[in-house]
């Protein structure tokens, strides 16, 4: 991942990138813990956005702005996710 | 100059994911839950991404960076207003501290089943809660 010279934005990003390393381990967490379905949903789609905020941290570490179209796209995916499984809640709840 | 600046937005983009992340772990009920997902990680997302931007200084890839960040600040709060709706319906129960529950408060008010007056009933339910508590 280093290139021989560091400069502070490469230092930052790897730094960045360890930071949301953890944020991503404490969400999972969330995500195991529950305790209701919605919880889980909140800790999946934030997964989502710290993902893409991984791949951002991971384009400036490595110089490769290609990694900001996978980030779009998992953007994309994540909203649709989460608007599917608030659907599907509210219709498990009407049908109650 | 643009050297430190991006690398400053990537450490407080990162910063405030962690938070959000924090926060999710440990807020008692979703909807706070919701609310540290929801403010903290897009905070920290555009935070990162407009790192990007300076730090690549291309048009491309900052019209990409930017368009991304538009994205999470128009899903975000839609996304979190459904999943809170959603979970509303289902029945997640709301933290025992909370005061205030105005939805339930205007079920009440299209049928009104408790007698006496709105202070009155929040008063009746904190010391349900309270006694719940003990």
């Amino acid at each position: 991942m280093s290139h021989g010279t560091e400069s502070p934005a490469h230092v930052a990003a790897e730094l960045a990138m360890v930071m949301i390393a953890l944020a991503l381990f404490l969400s999972f967490i969330r995500l195991v813990r529950g305790p209701t379905l919605p919880d889980r949903v909140v800790a999946l789609d934030l997964i989502g956005v710290q993902a893409v905020g991984m791949l951002a941290a991971y384009a400036v570490a490595t110089d490769q702005p290609v990694l900001l179209d996978p980030a779009t796209v998992l953007g994309l995916v994540g909203f649709m996710g989460t608007v599917a499984f608030a659907k599907y809640l509210e219709r498990q709840a009407r049908d109650e | 100059m643009s050297e430190r600046l991006n690398a400053v937005l990537l450490v407080v983009g990162a910063l405030f994911m962690l938070l959000g992340a924090l926060g999710v772990l440990r807020l008692p009920d979703l909807f706070m839950r919701l609310q540290a997902a929801t403010k903290a990680s897009t905070l920290g997302a555009g935070c990162l991404l407009l790192g990007v931007a300076v730090h690549f200084q291309d048009l491309g890839v900052a019209t990409r960076a930017v368009l991304v960040i538009g994205f999470f600040f128009l899903t975000a709060p839609v996304g979190a207003h459904m999943i809170a709706r959603a979970a509303y319906a289902v029945g997640v129960p709301l933290w025992d501290g909370s005061l205030v529950d105005e939805l339930s408060e205007r079920k009440l008010a299209a049928n009104p089943a408790p007698a006496g007056s709105l202070p009155e009933w929040q008063s009746e339910q904190q010391a349900e809660e309270q006694a719940a508590d003990d």
